[in-house]
Order: C-alpha cells, then structure tokens, then sequence
C-alpha cells in the first residue's frame, strides 16, 4: 500500500549529479549506487530511492520531504522555528560563520539544520525531529540542539512517543566550538529523563550520521533503525583509515555494518518505514 | 635527568636559567655577582609571567600536551592518598587508556576515573596515548553507577586528544558507548566533579564529562574539535599556521570556557604552568576537589540529577523571534 499522498513527491536536493549534456537540468540524475542515469520522476516516485532493478539506492531526501514521507498529510505542526543560530564565537574560517549561515540558508530554503513539531503518523501522535544533511552537513549547533531538547521535554510531559531522523556528516558543529558539544550532553540527559518516565524513542539513522550526532541521541533510541547503506559511525572514515593505515572493511560503516555489530536494530527501507514505524509504536503502547 | 623539553617560546626562560646556574656555580662569588644572580631571579619570574599571561590559544595547546605535563597517573600519586584500581569492564576488556577504582583523598573516600596519555613512547603505546576505545567508556559508566550504589563521590580526570578512532572502536560501538555515558551520567545520584587536566577532546572528552562541577586547568583546553581537525577540515590542510588559526577561532581556552558558561572553575597553574611545578599543582587542585567535595555533598543526592539537568540545559547561544535571516 502506498502510504504516500501525491503531494509528497517533490523535489530533492543535494546528490543531485549535473545533467548530461542536452538533458534538460533537473531531468535526469545519476544513481551513485548503481551509476545508472534514471529519470528524475520516477526517483521521486520511488520515494527518493532508484527505481533501477536490483538497486535501490536512497538518495537525499530533504527534511521537509521527509515529513511528507513520513507522517500523515498536513499533520505536521512545527515547533520552535523561530530558533535561529546565532555566532557566540564570532567564528571565521576561509569564510565568515555568519555569512556561510546566510548562504546555507539561502541554498537550503531552511534556517537551520534540525526541524522538530508534532505530528501524526496513521493516526498515531507523535513527536518528530529532524536534521537535514544539506545545511552545514547536518551538524548540530545550539538550536539543533535546543529544539531537539524542547521537543524531547514536551514529549516527556504529553507522554508522547519521540522520532528523531538523523542525517548529519558533520556531528557536533565546529563553528559554535564547545558550546556544540555540550548539546551533546543537554540533548542526551532530555532523553535520560524521558525514558526515565517511559517514554518511547525510535531513532531512525540516515546517511550520513557520524561524530558528535552519532555519540549522542542518535544512538540512544529504545529501538535503533537505519536506511540501507547510510554511512554510520563515530570517526570519519577518512580519519579512520590515517589513524589504522590499513584498507578498511568493503562495508565499514554502513548500516549493516552496525546491524552485524549489534548496534542497529533494523534496516528498513524508505518505502516500508511509515508502517515500520507505527508497528513499532503499537508495540510499545504508546 | 634527559634534558627537559623546551617549547619554542619558552626559549627565553630556559636560557636565563641557563646563565642562572652558571653564574650559581661560581665559587666564592662576589658582591657584583650576587646581585647579578638576584636580578636574574627576578627577571625570570618576570619574563615567564609575560610569556604565559600572553599565550596564544595555539600555544595554549602546546602547553597542555607537554610531555612533562603532570598526568592521571601522577595526581593519582601527588593528590590522593589511596588508589585502589578496578580494571573490569565486564564486556570486552580493560582499556589503558581509562583508569578506574577507587581512591582517597585525605578522609573522603570517591571513585575516580580518568584518562591517562603515557609519557614515554613505550608508556604512550601502552596506554594509547589516552583515546579510549568503547571498553574504556563502558569501563568509567560501570565503575561511577558502582561509587552511586555505595554513595562514593565520583572524580573524573580528563586528559585525551579524543576517542580512539580504529577499526575495532567502530565495530564495538564507540559513538553508542559515548551516548550512553553522557545519558546514564546525568542522572547518576552521585556528586561528579570534572576536571580537565590537559587536553579536553571532544566526544572522547564529554564521555566523561558530564558532572555537577566541571573545573579546567589555567593552560588546558576543551574543545569540540582539534584544532588540527578542524584545519584540516575549515582550512583543507592541517598545516601548522591553519591549526593555530583554527585554536583562535574554537575559542576553547580556560577563560573563554568559563565566558561561554561551560564551565564552573578555571584552576591555576604554578608559574610557567603545571609542567614546571607537579607539587604545586597537585596542591592546587587537591584544594580545589575537597572544597568542591564539600559544596556538593550538601545536595540530597535525589536533587543532584535535577540540578545537573539544569547546568546542561541552560548551554547554548541563540537568537529567538528575531529577524529570519541571519544578517
Ligand atoms: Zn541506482
């Protein structure tokens, strides 16, 4: 059964390869699991996963998109929007922390990388979070994590069960410093006193979802679920990889990766995560 | 004794010292030579604290990894008076890199956990050079729900460049073992003091970081990323003029942390940091930790999770209802 209203299938950002010459932008893409080029709609018909035979990628899919997956159609209330990231460190790389906030804004159509608010999913309430990879990797900055921490406390008081889908490559963000771990820490003892008090935290893992992000909330879910072959872990592979200076392992990594090493508890596929999901709430009692 | 290893700017001091001792190995020295010796002195004590009240953040980091910077190891030796190891993750094995028992100082008996480098490169290999693996975290959570059972106060030493990042630390879930340290230790019905003696990194520094007093040593730092990490990733190479770049930006020193409101207590460092004087700051911060032990333990332990909740909570900068964008 598709789960998914028409409306849903919108357009996605990010992976997006350039067109092949003559291809009229936007049209095509290029899979990066089975490098076939697809024909955009049916991408997006597929949910953002390749309608190629025997491959089934998952693409990017915005956070935005992911709602629409995810829960049922206009259900989603959003909370805390008005959180915007400010620059406590007045941080300045190659460029300006405020202007890289401007022009990923700009890029992303979002003000900062995680969304939260309520919503349903068949019906059932729930409290849903969010971070898209495509604003700064996904990273998690103090609104990333006051919002994940408002949500998570309103969750406790309405004893409502907690989603939270993370895609984030770039774990605690470096531009707010220290003040990026210590969400880390806010963000995990809001979910200590949650399921304190019973409550019940899917966490759903994306690609990617690594370094501080990982260390924290995402891991902590009662059940843990991950889209096939999303990147995972703590190190970045590429710091692993210096650190061991051997080959790593074909699958190092990926969801499987850690469903073979027991820290995921199942992979599911984007189309069959809605009904996943309920069930496992239905289960649960809440 | 090897000779001691001297960082780049603290060249002018060594080599006045150098004179010093010349100048005190004359025998039969004269009037002149006497006051030489004593101006010298002072000159000393004045140029180190010129050098070290200007530090930038770059060298800031130089002195908290010193080789002869004061370790877990040696406070265990210079500030308690007992340290009965418990070495027993029960899951995996005992890592080196975390240190764990039980531990007196003067009449207070508390658990104690901490990371612990090594000096020498047998010793660094041994203990490696203090990055834990996810049996070293398992380890400290292990070891502080025991001192909260038995009502032991719980000290944590944080001294690491990060989490170690191996093959086998991703197999055996490093980022979930971090996780579930910082979740189980916020609600630990135990007092938890935490000091970073050296070097505070990252995720591998929060996975026992999370306490009701968290103090940082004068010339330690606490950060979300090396600063050669974060060059490399901001500034696309990890030169040194980039990572000192990047130590400016992270803001992470001592005073900087104590301005972002992350932590409690910024602990001095003797003259010339705690390098140059082990006693000293073994005293130092053995004042630090009784005084604290003392605060907390008026707490009913039942509040001291709350309480901690709140100190974590309130840490964040953020603009709210302002304008949409960030200009
Ligand atoms: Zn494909």
């Amino acid at each position: 059964m598709s789960s998914v209203p028409k409306q849903d299938l919108d357009s996605w950002r990010g992976q997006v390869s350039k067109p092949k010459r003559g291809v009229p932008e936007g049209l095509w893409v290029r899979c990066d699991g089975c490098h076939a080029t697809v024909f955009r709609k049916e991408v997006d018909k597929a949910l953002g996963v390749c309608p190629e035979p025997g491959c089934g990628h998952h693409f990017y899919v915005s956070a935005a998109t992911r709602i629409r997956q995810l829960l049922d159609a206009d259900s989603f209330e959003e909370w805390d929007a008005n959180l915007l990231p400010s620059d406590p460190l007045q941080f300045a790389d190659k460029k300006s922390y405020k202007d890289r906030l401007v022009s990923e804004q700009k890029k992303t159509g979002m003000k900062e990388a995680g969304i939260v608010g309520r919503g349903y999913m068949r019906g059932r309430p729930l409290v849903l979070g969010l971070t898209d990879s495509a604003f700064i990797m996904g990273s998690m900055g103090s609104v990333v994590g006051e919002k994940l921490t408002r949500a998570i406390e309103r969750a406790t008081e309405k004893n409502l069960p907690v989603v939270i889908v993370s895609g984030s490559g770039g774990g605690a963000r470096m531009h707010e410093g220290i003040l990026s771990l210590m969400q880390m820490g806010k963000v995990s003892a809001a979910l200590a006193r949650f399921h304190e008090a019973g409550g019940l935290f899917i966490s759903l893992l994306t690609n990617p979802t690594m370094g501080g992000v990982a260390a924290s909330f995402a891991s902590l879910g009662d059940v843990v679920l991950a889209e096939p072959k999303a990147l995972i872990g703590f190190a970045g592979p590429r710091v692993v990889k210096s650190t061991v200076n051997i080959e790593l392992p074909e699958d190092f990594q990926t969801s499987e990766f850690l469903l073979e090493h027991g820290f995921v508890d199942r992979i599911v596929e984007r189309k069959n995560m809605r009904t996943e999901i309920a069930r496992i709430i239905d289960y649960c009692g809440k | 004794m090897p000779p001691p290893q001297i960082l780049q700017f603290e060249r002018p001091i060594f080599e006045m010292e150098e004179q010093l001792q010349k100048l005190q190995e004359q025998s039969n020295p004269s009037a002149h030579i006497k006051a030489a010796i004593r101006n010298l002195r002072v000159e000393i004590k004045r140029k180190t604290r010129e050098i070290f009240d200007n530090l930038d953040p770059w060298q800031t980091v130089k002195v908290a990894r010193h080789p002869e910077r004061p370790q877990t190891l040696d406070y265990l030796e210079l500030v308690f008076d007992e340290f009965i190891e418990l070495h027993g993750d029960k899951s995996f094995r005992d890592d080196p890199a975390m240190l764990s028992g039980f531990a007196k100082l003067e009449d207070r008996k508390v658990m104690f956990v901490g990371q612990h480098k090594g000096r020498t490169l047998d010793e660094r290999n041994a203990h490696n050079y203090g990055m834990p693996n996810p049996e070293g975290y398992c380890k400290a959570l292990a070891k502080m729900e025991t001192a909260a059972k038995f009502g032991l106060p719980i000290i944590c030493f944080i001294d690491t460049p990060g989490a170690y990042p191996g093959i086998g630390a991703e197999e055996r879930g490093q980022a979930y073992q971090i996780a579930v340290n910082l979740r189980d230790m916020s609600r630990l019905k135990t007092p938890i003091i935490c000091v970073v003696i050296g070097e505070g990194g990252s995720g591998g520094a929060l996975g026992i970081g999370i306490g009701d007093h968290i103090c940082v040593l004068q010339f330690a730092y606490y950060s979300v990323i090396s600063p050669e990490g974060c060059a490399g990733i901001l500034w696309k190479q990890a030169t040194p003029e980039n990572s000192a770049a990047a130590a400016q930006a992270l803001k992470f020193t001592a005073p900087n942390l104590l301005e972002l409101g992350v932590i409690d207590e910024v602990i001095p460092e003797p003259l010339g940091g705690a390098h140059r004087d082990h006693r000293a700051i073994a005293s130092t911060l053995k004042k630090s930790l009784l005084k604290n032990l003392k605060s907390l333990s008026k707490v009913p332990v039942d509040e001291l999770p709350d309480h901690r909740y709140e100190k974590f909570r309130r840490i964040g900068a953020f603009d709210e209802g302002g304008i949409s964008d960030a200009s």
